[in-house]
């Protein structure tokens, strides 16, 4: 079972809870993919004070954990702000930390994701910290106190999938006991069974189901990928051969003479 | 039958109008002083079905499809039915696609076409869709139209009304939006802008699909531009922020740069009342009937919402709305 902070969680598949037609059809999307976890944002909706708590009551009863973050914030300031209002208004020292460094990327800022992760870490927060497949960046993260590495596999909503199969290979190499989750850049189903067949422990999307013709349909779809992927990596993947095989042994042929 | 309408909202005024023709003798009482200040003031006023059903249930286009002979039959001259342009700017193509695959009742247009509809838009945009079928109007204006018709029709209007004087009707309808006690509906807040300027006119509403921020901007008389809006799960009304602003003003110049020196003639916000599915509900209680939830679509499917309400008043024996059958059958499939 995946374990994220000491929580087990029986599905490996995280949902984001944004763009969705409505909060109906991201009860039976959150519903069909099976996940445990869902992301909820707080940045735009927490300007005025509490006024986003109708929308934040109806993720609360979803009756699936959340994961807040921090989308949208540009800077360690931000982020940290956000991070503590989200320990607040949702009971949880979760939180998924993203610092962004390119509006046009939305690439992360890892210098002020390691900084910010440092910060909140010394403050007992369970960091999930939206990176880069950058090897450095991910061992300053785990100094600073992180248990999760969250990297990227393409542009936030890109849905390019992973467009660079070698780094997130790597990163799976290089830390073996860490919890690695994709996030970000997610486009198709058969995208989260290659990550998953790489051996990462879990996935986070949201646009790929949220903007799907039939959200529903397409976080069912995911639900299954993920766990297909999982199952192949722990059963062992045949390597590719150059020579054909038959998979029927062939008798009654004098194939030595 | 004496009928008492809270609210003078696009949803009140459109129930008064259908009980009114129906003989029923109706009063409108409104707590604001005027019609202004509700979401349906800040509203785009696009009828626009077909484009909504990208991100819309199917109900929306099957309650909104007559809302533009209903508009042009109870306010003569205020509806311009002069369809829908939608682009994307070139980087964006696969937005048009993925809008076009979503929705029906369009025709692809290419440069000359679009150039030929919108002459301002010449040279800009390669590729676009039309919804022919597709309408708008100035909310504001409209409303007045309504108001007075409805004067004129021998609706009773009390503006500044107290909330609490409801004695002596046999049915109430409910029209109060965010205002209404309902522990399913949540306010989303909607921002816009009303921008002025002479370098540039528009037939029909266009919408600049983007990935990140998308946009629609409708016409007005005298130069004036709609620009809206944003969509956000708060129901804060505070003034727009500046990140939304920043949005709404830079998708504006992509749409035409001229817009850059456009006068900045007034910002708002509101917080628009929607159910979990974001579908409008006529719910009747005894003798009060309530219509709620029309979320994004106020001008779009208030007549059939208070069509139903009407109905409802006159003959408690309708079936349900269409909109929650057609939600039931969603949900259970």
């Amino acid at each position: 079972m995946l374990d994220l902070y000491g929580t087990n969680l029986p599905s490996r598949l995280l949902l984001g809870t944004a763009q969705y037609p409505s909060p109906a059809i991201l009860a039976d999307a959150v519903e069909a993919s099976g996940t445990s976890v869902v992301t909820v944002s707080l940045r735009r909706e927490m300007a005025g004070g509490r006024a986003g708590e109708k929308f934040w009551s109806l993720i609360r009863s979803l009756g699936v954990r959340i994961l807040p973050n921090s989308a949208g914030c540009h800077s360690v300031k931000e982020a940290v702000t956000t991070a503590k209002m989200a320990r607040e208004l949702f009971g949880t020292s979760w939180i998924k930390l993203e610092v962004i460094g390119n509006q046009d990327t939305l690439q992360p800022d890892v210098f002020g994701l390691v900084e910010a992760a440092r910060i909140l870490c010394e403050d007992g927060f369970s960091v999930f910290p939206y990176t880069t497949d950058d090897l450095v960046v991910a061992e300053r993260l785990l100094e600073a106190g992180c248990k999760v590495l969250m990297p990227w596999c393409a542009p936030i909503g890109s849905a390019l999938g992973p467009i660079n199969i070698p780094a997130l290979r790597s990163m799976r190499a290089h830390f073996p006991g860490v919890p690695l989750i994709v996030d970000a850049g997610l486009g198709r189903p058969s995208h989260a069974a290659t990550v998953m067949e790489l051996g990462f422990d879990a996935v986070l999307l949201n646009t790929a189901v949220a903007r799907a013709a039939d959200p529903v349909g397409m976080a069912r779809a995911f639900g299954k990928a993920v766990e297909a992927g999982r199952e192949a990596f722990k059963s062992g993947m045949l390597e590719p051969r150059e020579v054909a095989v038959p998979s029927t042994p062939t008798f009654g042929r004098a194939v030595f003479s | 039958m004496r009928v008492l309408v809270k609210g003078a909202g696009v949803a009140g005024l459109t129930a008064a109008f259908e009980l009114v023709i129906r003989g029923a003798v109706v009063t409108v009482a409104e707590t604001r002083h005027s019609l202004g200040g509700n979401a349906s003031w800040f509203a785009g006023g696009m009828l626009a079905p077909w484009c909504e059903r990208e991100s819309a249930e199917q109900p929306v286009l099957e309650l909104g499809r007559d809302a533009a002979d209903w508009w042009d039959a109870a306010t003569p001259g205020q509806v311009t039915r002069a369809g829908t342009l939608v682009v994307a700017a070139p980087r964006d193509a696969g937005e048009l696609d993925r809008f076009a695959s979503r929705t029906s009742g369009h025709r692809r247009v290419d440069e000359e076409e679009i150039a030929r509809l919108e002459p301002d838009l010449a040279g800009r945009f390669r590729r676009g869709l039309l919804f022919l079928g597709e309408a708008h109007l100035d909310p504001r204006q409209t409303m007045a139209a309504l108001h007075k018709k409805l004067t004129a029709m021998g609706v009773d209007f009390h503006f500044s009304a107290d909330a609490q004087d409801v004695s002596g009707f046999d049915r109430q309808i409910d029209c109060t939006g965010m205002a209404a006690v309902d522990d399913r509906l949540r306010g989303v807040r909607g921002e816009m802008l009303i921008l002025r300027t002479p370098d540039i006119s528009l037939s029909r509403p266009v919408r600049l699909l983007h990935p990140r921020f998308p946009l629609y901007i409708v016409p007005r008389t005298g130069h004036r531009f709609m620009v809206g809006a944003t969509m956000i799960e708060s129901q804060s009304s505070d003034p727009v922020t500046v990140r939304s602003m920043i949005e709404l003003l830079s998708a504006a110049c992509a749409l035409h740069p001229a817009f850059g020196e456009a006068a900045i003639i007034e910002t708002g916000a509101s917080v628009r009342p929607a159910f979990p599915d974001n579908l409008p509900r006529v719910d009747a209680h005894e003798s009060t009937i309530a219509i709620n939830g029309l979320y994004r679509h106020g001008f779009l499917l208030s007549p059939a919402m208070a069509r139903r309400a009407a109905e409802l008043v006159f003959d408690h024996d309708k079936p349900a709305e269409p909109a929650d059958e057609a939600y039931g059958k969603r949900r259970s499939a």
